[in-house]
C-alpha cells in the first residue's frame, strides 16, 4: 500500500467526557508503534512544502525519517537544530496552516500529522534522557538580557547561548514560560513540559531571574549598565481588553488573562489545596472566538460549570481558533451562541454578574480584516443567564516596560516598532518580537520571530549595529 | 533573597511588620508604591504597599494585619526565614507637592502607608497634620513615627481608651472648617477612605486614598484590580494605587473586595485547623 493511502494514525484521547471534568492532558500521544507507521506515511519530498510553513524550518522530513527507521534520540537531535521547544510546539501549533497545511499528501487525503510526530519525539527524549544537548560555541564575552521568558524570549535565549554569549533571562512572574504557563491550560500543555524544556536551557548556560519587573525593578537603560550588550524585549501583549459596555466591572466578571492565570499559573482549581482562589460558576459565558476563549471555556467546565456558553459574534468558520480546538470543544459539550454579540451586563443588588443581554448578528460585507462584518439584527436582544463571564476578545499591548524606555519608538496602538526580517528597534542595542511587536498572535509565530532577533543580535555583537 | 531580617509584633499580635532583604527592589522603591508577596510554592501573591525602604541595608518594611491564610501563612515567618517571591516595586510613587498644608488621615494598618508618605511632605516642607485611629487603644500602630513625620498629631480611638473617643473624620471636620487645608491624604478601610472623601468634596479639599484592590500579577496584565474613577475603569496596579478620592467608586469597590469572602474564609478556617492539628 502506498504512504498516501494508508490512513493517518489517530491520535489516542482521554474520552469527552471524562476529560471535561479534569484537568489531565487531553491527547494521550503516540505509543512507538504508532509514530513509526505515521513516519513511514511521509513522502519525504525533495522540496519539502512543510518546511516552509514551519516559522522556524525545522527540517521536517529528516527528523521524520529517524522516527520511522526507529531512531528516536536522533530524530529529536534535528528537532533541536532548529527548535528548542519541540514538546510545546508539538502541541499547540496551528499545524493545519503550517506545516501540516502545505503537506502533499493533504492534498488528496490527510496530511501528515507532523505535529504529533514532533511531540512524540519530543516526549520519548523526556522520558529517556538519552541525546545531548546540542554543543555551545565558544564563549564571546558578551552579555545579552532577555526580558520576558515566553516563548519567543526561549528562542532568543537557546539561540544566542549555543552561539557562545552569556544570557540573563528575565521574568516579572515567579515562574517562567509565559503564556504557555500562565495562558495555555494544564490539559493542553502539562507545565512540567514547560518547565523541562526551560530545565535544558538552564543546563545550557542560560541564566533565568525571576521576580524580576523590567520597567519597574530594573529599567532597560539600567540592563546596559548593568554590562549588558545587548537586550531582547518579548515581553508579550498582556493588557486585557474588555468590551466597554455597562457592567463590566460586576463581581463575575473576569477577563481571560485573570481567569487563566488563576487556574494555569497559581493552579486554582485545586483550592484550597492551593491558596488562590478562582470562582466556580454554574453557568458561565466567555466572550470570545480565539484559542484563549476555548481555553477559558474549557477550564470553565472543568471547575464544575454546569452550561457554559461561547459567545461569538461571527460564524463557527470565522472563529480563529486551533480547528483542533474548536473541535475538543463541541465533544467536551461546549455551548456555541454564534453570531451574538454582548450588551450589556447584568447584575444584583449584591454587585454579582446575573446575566448577559445579547443582540442577535447576521453577516454583511467584508471588513478590512478580509473577514464578513457582523451586523446587528434589530429587536432580536436576548438574556443569556449566568454567574461568571469570561472576557476573552484578545490584548493589547502592555505600556508598563514601554512607558520606562522613553526613546524606545512605538506605533499608535503602543507596540514596539521593530524591523521585521531582524526584529531591531529603533533604540541601539534593543530588539523586540512576539506579541509585543505583533499583536497577540501565535507561540510558533514569537518563536519565528526570536530566531531572527537572535540571528540579528548575534551579528550585531559579532560585527557592530 | 527575601529573607526576613526584622520581624515585629504589634497591635496584640495582629499586626506584624517584616523587614525583608531585597536589593534590587530597595534601590527603586519611592513611597507610596506596594509589593507583591508569595510565602511559598502553592502560595497567593498578595499585595501590600510598602511602609519603609532602606536602600543602603537593602530591605524593604511591609506591615500587615493577619486576616486570612496568606496573611496568616506570612505571620508563621521568623526572622531568617524567606518570602519565595517578592515583587515590585509597583504602582506609581506617590505625588507629592513641597509647601503645602496637608491632613494626613490613617485608620487600622492604614497608617503604615500612611508614614512614608506623611514622612516625605514632612520632609518636602509641608505642613502635616496627621490624625490617625483605630478601634481601640491595643490596635493603634506607629505612633510614635507618626508623631515625628507630622507637625501635629491628633489619634481617636473609636471606644476611647485612648486620645479622642470617636472617629477620624470628626478631628478632620474640624480641621476642615478651621480652613486653610490645601490637601488631604487618607489611607485606611474603605468605608474610612469614603466618607473621608465625601467630607471633603464639601469643602472643596482635594485628597489622595491608597486603594488595596484585588490582584494577581500587578503589572496591568490580569485587570482585576479594576476600579471605577471618575466613571473610567482603571488598573489599581499600574494606575494607582492612589487616587483622587472624590472620583472613587468606593462602594464598587466595597463589593469587588468581597468577590472571594467565602472562599477565603473557607481556607483561613483550613488553615487554622491543619496548624491545631499539626500541634
Amino acid at each position: 500500500m502506498s504512504a498516501a493511502k494508508t490512513p493517518r494514525q489517530a491520535m489516542p484521547e482521554q474520552p469527552p467526557l471524562v476529560r471535561a471534568r479534569n484537568f489531565e492532558e487531553v491527547p494521550l500521544g503516540y505509543t512507538a508503534e504508532q509514530a513509526v507507521a505515521e513516519a513511514s506515511r511521509c513522502l519525504q519530498c525533495k522540496n519539502p512544502a512543510c518546511v516552509q510553513g514551519c516559522p522556524v524550518n525545522v527540517d521536517i522530513p529528516g527528523f521524520i525519517k529517524h522516527i520511522a527507521a526507529g531512531d528516536f534520540d536522533k530524530a529529536i537531535g534535528k528537532i533541536w537544530e532548529r527548535n528548542s521547544l519541540p514538546a510545546v510546539c508539538g502541541r499547540v501549533c496551528p499545524q493545519e496552516i503550517q506545516c501540516e497545511g502545505n503537506c502533499l499528501l493533504g492534498r488528496k487525503g490527510e496530511a501528515v500529522a507532523i505535529g504529533n510526530l514532533e511531540r512524540f519525539a519530543a516526549d520519548w527524549e523526556r522520558q529517556h534522557h538519552v541525546c545531548e544537548l546540542p554543543s555551545r560555541d565558544a564563549a564571546t564575552g558578551k552579555r545579552v538580557a532577555v526580558v520576558g521568558s515566553g516563548p519567543s524570549s526561549l528562542t532568543v535565549a537557546s539561540d544566542l547561548v549555543l552561539k557562545g554569549h552569556e544570557v540573563g533571562l528575565f521574568e516579572a512572574f515567579h515562574k517562567p514560560g509565559g503564556v504557555l504557563v500562565y495562558g495555555i491550560p494544564e490539559f493542553r500543555l502539562p507545565k512540567d513540559i514547560v518547565g523541562a524544556e526551560v530545565a535544558c536551557l538552564q543546563a545550557q548556560g542560560v541564566s533565568l531571574e525571576c521576580d524580576v519587573v523590567v520597567g519597574r525593578t530594573v529599567t532597560v537603560d539600567e540592563l546596559f549598565e548593568q554590562g549588558f550588550d545587548a537586550v531582547y524585549l518579548g515581553v508579550g501583549a498582556g493588557l486585557p481588553k474588555f468590551m466597554r459596555i455597562p457592567g463590566e466591572n460586576l463581581v463575575g466578571v473576569l477577563s481571560a488573562n485573570e481567569y487563566l492565570t488563576r487556574a494555569n499559573l497559581m493552579k486554582a482549581y485545586l483550592f484550597p489545596e492551593v491558596d488562590t482562589p478562582i470562582p466556580r460558576g454554574k453557568r458561565v459565558a466567555v466572550l470570545g472566538g480565539g484559542n484563549v476563549a476555548m481555553d477559558s471555556a474549557r477550564t470553565a467546565m472543568r471547575l464544575g460549570a454546569d452550561k457554559v456558553s461561547l459567545v461569538y459574534r461571527r460564524s463557527r468558520e470565522e472563529m480563529p481558533a486551533r480547528k483542533a480546538e474548536i473541535h475538543h470543544a463541541e465533544e467536551e459539550g461546549l455551548d456555541f451562541q454564534l453570531l451574538c454579540n454582548p450588551v450589556r451586563y447584568l447584575g444584583d443588588d449584591k454587585g454579582r454578574l446575573t446575566g448577559i443581554e445579547c443582540i442577535r448578528m447576521e453577516l454583511g460585507e467584508p471588513d478590512a480584516s478580509g473577514r464578513r462584518r457582523p451586523v446587528e439584527v434589530p429587536g432580536s436582544e436576548f438574556v443569556l443567564e449566568c454567574d461568571l463571564a469570561i472576557v476573552a476578545i484578545g490584548s493589547g499591548a502592555n505600556p508598563l516596560l514601554t512607558r520606562s524606555t522613553p526613546d524606545l519608538p512605538l506605533n499608535k496602538w503602543g507596540y514596539v516598532t521593530a524591523n521585521a526580517d531582524t526584529g531591531k528597534t529603533g533604540k541601539k542595542g534593543v530588539w523586540a518580537g512576539g506579541d509585543i511587536v505583533t499583536g497577540a498572535a501565535t507561540v510558533i509565530l514569537a518563536m519565528g520571530a526570536g530566531r531572527k532577533a537572535a540571528d540579528s543580535i548575534h551579528e550585531y555583537l559579532t560585527w557592530g549595529w | 533573597m527575601f529573607t526576613i531580617v526584622n520581624r515585629e509584633e504589634m497591635a496584640g499580635g495582629t499586626v506584624i511588620l517584616n523587614e525583608i532583604e531585597a536589593p534590587r527592589i530597595a534601590a527603586k522603591a519611592r513611597p507610596g508604591q506596594f509589593l507583591i508577596l508569595k510565602a511559598n510554592e502553592n502560595g497567593e501573591r498578595i499585595p501590600l504597599t510598602m511602609a519603609e525602604t532602606d536602600p543602603e541595608k537593602g530591605t524593604v518594611t511591609v506591615i500587615y494585619m493577619v486576616v486570612g491564610k496568606s496573611t496568616e501563612l506570612f505571620r508563621r515567618l521568623g526572622v531568617g526565614d524567606a518570602y519565595q517571591d517578592v515583587i515590585g516595586p509597583l504602582g506609581q510613587p506617590t505625588h507629592i507637592e513641597p509647601g503645602k498644608n496637608v491632613v494626613c488621615v490613617g485608620g487600622g494598618t492604614g497608617v503604615a502607608v500612611l508614614h512614608p508618605i506623611a514622612r516625605g511632605m514632612k520632609q518636602a516642607g509641608c505642613d502635616v497634620t496627621s490624625i490617625i485611629g483605630s478601634r481601640n487603644r491595643d490596635l493603634l500602630i506607629l505612633e510614635d513615627k507618626m508623631r515625628l513625620a507630622s507637625t501635629d498629631l491628633h489619634i481617636c480611638t473609636d471606644d476611647g481608651s485612648y486620645g479622642r473617643k470617636g472617629f477620624v473624620t470628626e478631628v478632620l471636620k474640624e480641621k476642615l472648617e478651621a480652613g486653610g487645608v490645601d490637601q488631604v491624604v487618607a489611607i485606611g478601610p474603605v468605608p474610612m477612605m469614603k466618607f473621608v472623601s465625601l467630607m471633603t468634596r464639601e469643602y472643596g479639599v482635594p485628597t489622595m486614598v491608597s486603594l488595596n484592590p484585588i490582584m494577581i500579577d500587578g503589572t496591568g496584565m490580569c485587570g482585576g484590580c479594576r476600579v471605577t474613577v471618575g466613571g473610567e475603569t482603571k488598573f489599581g496596579c499600574v494606575d494607582g494605587p492612589e487616587f483622587d478620592g472624590h472620583q472613587v467608586d468606593f462602594d464598587e469597590l466595597i463589593l469587588r473586595l468581597r468577590a472571594y469572602t467565602e472562599q477565603e474564609r473557607c481556607s483561613h478556617e483550613r488553615c487554622k485547623w491543619e496548624e491545631g492539628g499539626a500541634a
